[in-house]
């Protein structure tokens, strides 16, 4: 049984993800394989009252599990393509960006990539407590810019976001926006920066209708700044509006690789 | 023309094998290199993970101002509690320690003794608590977006440098509230501050590493640190202790990087405290567990960089 895993999966010589031809390769992935533990409530945070329960009852679950969430994954992306990842949830699509952005190690297999990428989205790095105005500078310098960047491209952050439109909301802690505010102020600050290789992971289309609008916008112009852009989404219109190429992945595994049409086509028919 | 790569079987669960020892594809290797693609997510050797880490300097600063003003946000007095936190320790630890127990017997000026100790401590002992989560509990900040990831516990240990400096203020109202006198001593205190920051950042970078392993360090470590706030004289004068205890033990006792921080600071502050009552050779072990913990942290905390994504 071992056997059989430790076998190459077939390189992909022709067609999609040729190493052979001439365009610039940008993401190269070789058999990425990605294991990361899962704390179960044993560890960490947990009433103590669970806790007791788990030790009366002396139920193994309270350590830590394993989850192999990509397996073997090969694919060579170019220069100028836009890439959609699709399959069921859980089938391990955000966990495969994270490692193409050098997030999340492979446990093994190797990422190769041109330059840094980056998923898009600060959400992380932003703090609820602190108002609109400083968690604007958090997250620029967060994704890396400088603090005169941040500076310059303050006053298109806010007016981009439309948040100041009602009055002066940016000066008032996030956590007294209402759940659209805060994801148009998220999405604004996410999208102030270029990159290489640009990562996008599902509903970002998120806000009012126009600035849903807005969005998809910015979201093209950044696709033609950059070079390379991936993206996540179960929207499959959206998919494809904006990809040239598909990767269908289920269970960690990578079912399909080809152009949009006839992958999403594939993926629609098997999932009824 | 697509092809597929593994056929479509939903039914059969795949064997969970990782093949580690497979070696990497030659031919995309190749054409990596010919494009010059690296790996992602590739450790950076030190002296670049260093400039990267400077880089990102306005970030930490931010980072730590950010958390500091979050945390009393609130609260209604808001930021006064910065004082008020403090003030409440010392007065508890008077309570018990200075009224109940008696420790204060052949202690002048107990009360600038006392709040010196237990200040300087808490900065040590809150910066290892935090540098403990620093990573553990920023998975999300880690698994979102990349910057060097001791920006982490430095971000962390300078929240509770900038809550020390608060303390201090206050520490100097209450020194000299009970009459200790204003000396130039008073400025051997940036040294000693110094020193113990750039100690304390060490030791937050190696609990970060370790704290982001084993999720249960964090549970642990309060009865640690209790521990070690006992045995490092900060509500009793320790000196009374190691006259009397064999050689070996004082020795040791007194090479404790906590008490020398404390002696310091008291030695600094308190014009009773003089010269002779201090642990021998106090500068060099100072600048020596500063060294020793800032170096071998960073170098520590370095050495799994690449790994702390995976939580």
């Amino acid at each position: 049984m071992a056997e059989t895993t430790v076998e190459r999966p077939p390189a992909p010589v022709t067609g999609y993800g040729a190493p052979a031809d001439d365009r610039t390769p940008t993401v190269i992935c070789d058999n990425v394989h990605i294991v990361y533990k899962v704390h179960g409530g044993g560890s960490g945070k947990g009433s103590a009252t669970a806790a007791l329960q788990r030790i009366v009852r002396r139920s193994p679950s309270a350590g830590v599990r394993e989850v192999h969430a990509v397996k073997g994954v090969t694919f060579v992306a170019h220069k100028g393509e836009a890439i959609g990842l699709i399959g069921s949830n859980g089938s391990g699509k955000s966990t495969l960006l994270r490692a193409v952005a050098g997030l999340l190690p492979p446990t093994a297999g190797r990422v190769y990539t041109h330059g840094q990428p980056s998923l898009l989205g600060v959400n992380a790095a932003l703090m609820n407590d602190l108002t609109g105005e400083r968690n604007v500078v958090l997250g620029g310098l967060a994704m890396g810019m400088s603090r005169q960047e941040v500076r310059d491209r303050y006053p298109g952050i806010v007016e981009f976001s439309g948040i100041n439109e009602k009055g002066d909301f940016v000066s008032l802690p996030m956590r007294t926006y209402s759940s659209g505010m805060a994801a148009r102020l998220r999405f604004s600050i996410a999208a102030a920066k270029s990159h290489d290789v640009l990562m996008i992971d599902e509903a970002l289309a998120t806000g009012d209708r126009a600035f849903q609008k807005r969005s998809e916008a910015r979201i093209r112009e950044l696709r033609e700044e950059a070079g390379t852009v991936f993206l996540v989404s179960h929207n499959n219109t959206a998919i494809r509006d904006t990809c040239d190429r598909v990767l269908w992945l289920e269970k960690g595994e990578l079912v399909m690789d080809g152009p949009t049409d006839e992958v999403v086509t594939a993926y629609e028919k098997s999932a009824g | 023309m697509s092809q597929t790569l593994a056929p479509p079987d939903r039914t059969a669960a795949a064997p969970s094998v990782v093949p580690t020892a497979l070696p990497p594809d030659p031919q995309l290797r190749a054409l990596a290199e010919r494009h010059g693609l690296t790996v992602s997510g590739a450790r950076p050797p030190l002296r670049e993970y260093t400039r990267r880490l400077w880089a990102r300097r306005h970030f930490i600063a931010a980072f730590a101002t950010a958390r500091l003003t979050a945390t009393y946000t609130t609260a209604r007095m808001g930021q006064l509690w910065q004082v008020v936190t403090p003030l409440l320790n010392a007065g508890v630890y008077y309570l018990i320690f200075g009224v109940l127990l008696h420790t204060r017997h052949g202690i002048p000026n107990f009360i600038p003794f006392l709040c010196t100790g237990l200040f300087v401590f808490t900065f040590t002992q809150s910066a290892v608590l935090a540098g403990t989560r620093a990573v553990s509990g920023s998975l999300g900040l880690v698994r979102a977006l990349h910057f060097p990831r001791a920006a982490l516990p430095i971000a962390y240990t300078l929240v509770q440098l900038q809550q020390l400096l608060f303390s201090m203020g206050v520490l100097a109202a209450i020194v000299l509230i009970c009459g200790v006198p204003l000396t130039w001593h008073w400025l051997l205190m940036v040294p000693a501050l110094l020193l113990q920051s750039v100690f304390n950042t060490g030791l937050a970078l190696v609990m970060a590493r370790i704290g982001a392993k084993t999720t249960d360090t964090a549970q642990l470590m309060p009865f640690v640190l209790r521990t070690w706030m006992y045995v490092s004289g900060v509500f009793y004068n320790l000196s009374a202790f190691t006259g009397s205890a064999p050689h070996i033990v004082s020795a040791a006792l007194n090479c404790n990087p906590a008490l020398i921080y404390i002696d310091l600071m008291r030695y600094a502050l308190i014009d009773t405290v003089r010269a002779q009552d201090l642990p021998p050779h106090v500068w060099p072990l100072a600048l020596g567990w500063a060294l020793l913990a800032g170096i071998a942290g960073y170098v520590f905390f370095w050495k799994a960089e690449e790994e702390y994504g995976r939580g």
